[in-house]
């Protein structure tokens, strides 16, 4: 079980990625103020607010945004004197892992799910369902935090909580600007027949760009690499590969995997998806999480 | 012209130096920190064992022997001082609080004290915090003595005498994958 991949270039990556996806999302919302600008006739201004709103936003959000990912998802952050196994479990592995203790939520909800979030393993956090602590025994809650702790010590949590944020902020955007553009703005375009044009050009803009884009972010954020690497580095910390290969099969024959506040820019946070499973060709094409079955065939093959 | 190239050379060589150096000095730091981490979770232990003994006494009048073993290991480890004397007394501690636990099973009243089973609780967890702590600091040491071994840190590690450390030895039962139960 030697998958030791060098954690110092994952790390670098990951840091890199994040700068990569915070850039294009700034370049994305600077082009859409630009192009809104021009429907108002002040290009430079559009382009300017855009890309200082996108600036701040995007600042704000690298501060905050664990918080605000926690509170949107119901967790609270518990005691040692609630759950003992829990704190001990997360402390021993991030000892194990060399990185200071990461604080611990839970998310009241009988579903069975985690994940790890914050910038960097100084201020990181674990949540875990109170389902998950109620049905997992020690070696199986152990797997689970071992592949949080590992997606912490990797720096994977920076990547995906940026993508989190920035995903939601571009998916609430551009639901607004095609409202805005579908049922606003009429009385403009009854007076004037070159503008409904150009209105029509950014609409398409809009869905053209932001779409893929936002599908690339969610693909970039969770490559099934990155789960089967954390998969992989969280066995190496346990040393006891069963153990989150068990807690996979418990979290696979769980009815009802739906986490009750996580939603489409929050999904790939989790250790498994948090929603139902249906078979179609959109659900597949966004899938955030590699099949559960092929995760646990590579653990027991460790 | 040549004297510059000789210069770059020998910069570019100087900056190679100082990062490796640097790297070696930031991972025996790490082995320092790690070793002073299973420390603080002995330590922990041995706070916690006075409590339980004194918790398990009122119950068990008839195991004396076990409570005793149980100081006696832990006064030898506070006199270890090397790595392995170290490991030899904390595998002795560890063995006689096995056999503490699995006595306590035939006591029903014992084992339903809350105080006793938050002990249990405090103590198993602080047990694999060890093995954890243990483990990292072999991790580190392993890391740390490739580098003192191999091409090219090896000269830098032999020009400022970085000498290879000393792993912890682990248990011999603590080697075998341990099994999940259902």
């Amino acid at each position: 079980m030697e998958t030791k991949v060098n954690i110092h270039e994952e790390v670098r990556w990951n840091k890199i990625k994040t700068y990569m996806i915070m850039s294009l999302f700034i370049f994305m919302i600077a082009i859409l103020g630009y192009f809104l600008g021009i429907l108002y006739g002040t290009p430079v201004f559009g382009f300017g607010i855009a890309i200082f709103g996108a600036i701040f936003y995007t600042c704000i959000m690298y501060i905050q945004g664990s918080n605000i990912i926690l509170k949107t998802t119901g967790a609270r952050e518990v005691t040692k004197r609630e759950y003992p196994h829990l704190f001990h479990t997360v402390e021993g592995l991030a000892i194990a892992a060399g990185i200071p203790t990461p604080k611990c939520y839970v998310i009241d909800d009988t579903a069975l799910n985690a994940f790890a979030t914050g910038t960097n393993p100084k201020n990181a956090s674990i949540t875990v369902t109170s389902g998950l602590l109620n049905k997992l025994n020690r070696q199986e809650l152990e797997g689970v935090i071992g592949h949080e702790m590992s997606h912490i010590k990797n720096y994977d949590i920076r990547v995906m909580l940026i993508t989190a944020v920035l995903v939601g902020i571009t998916i609430l955007l551009s639901d607004f600007i095609f409202r805005t553009f579908l049922w606003g703005g009429g009385d403009r375009e009854r007076k004037d027949g070159g503008q409904l044009v150009i209105i029509l050009i950014v609409v398409a803009f809009v869905l053209a760009i932001l779409a893929p884009v936002i599908a690339e972010l969610i693909k970039v954020a969770v490559s099934r690499r990155r789960e089967f690497l954390a998969d992989a580095n969280g066995a190496l910390l346990t040393r006891n590969p069963d153990g989150l290969a068990s807690a996979l099969e418990k979290i696979k024959a769980d009815p009802d995997p739906l986490v009750d506040k996580a939603n489409k820019a929050t999904a790939h946070l989790f250790i498994s998806t948090p929603f139902r499973k249906t078979k179609g060709f959109v659900t597949n094409l966004f899938s955030t999480h590699p099949p559960i079955d092929e995760r646990i065939k590579r653990l027991k093959a460790m | 012209m040549v004297w510059l190239i000789v210069g770059i050379v020998a910069a570019v060589l100087l900056i190679i130096g100082i990062v490796m150096y640097n790297g070696l000095v930031r991972l025996q730091n790490q082995i320092d920190n790690a070793w002073a981490q299973i420390d603080v979770q002995l330590k922990r232990r041995f706070d916690l064992i006075p409590n339980l003994i004194e918790t398990v006494k009122g119950y068990t009048k008839h195991e004396k022997g076990v409570l005793e073993e149980c100081t006696k290991a832990r006064t030898a480890f506070m006199g270890a001082t090397s790595v392995k004397d170290k490991a030899k007394a904390e595998n002795m501690l560890e063995g006689t609080l096995k056999t503490l636990f699995a006595n306590a099973e035939s006591y029903p009243n014992l084992k339903a004290n809350e105080n006793f089973l938050q002990l249990q609780e405090e103590l198993s967890g602080t047990e694999s915090k060890i093995a954890y702590a243990r483990q990292h600091y072999n991790d580190i040491v392993l890391e740390y003595n490739n580098k003192v071994e191999s091409v090219p840190t090896n000269m830098i590690a032999k020009m400022f005498s970085f000498n290879e450390k000393e792993a912890y030895p682990v248990p011999e039962e603590e080697r075998k994958n341990v099994k999940v139960q259902f």
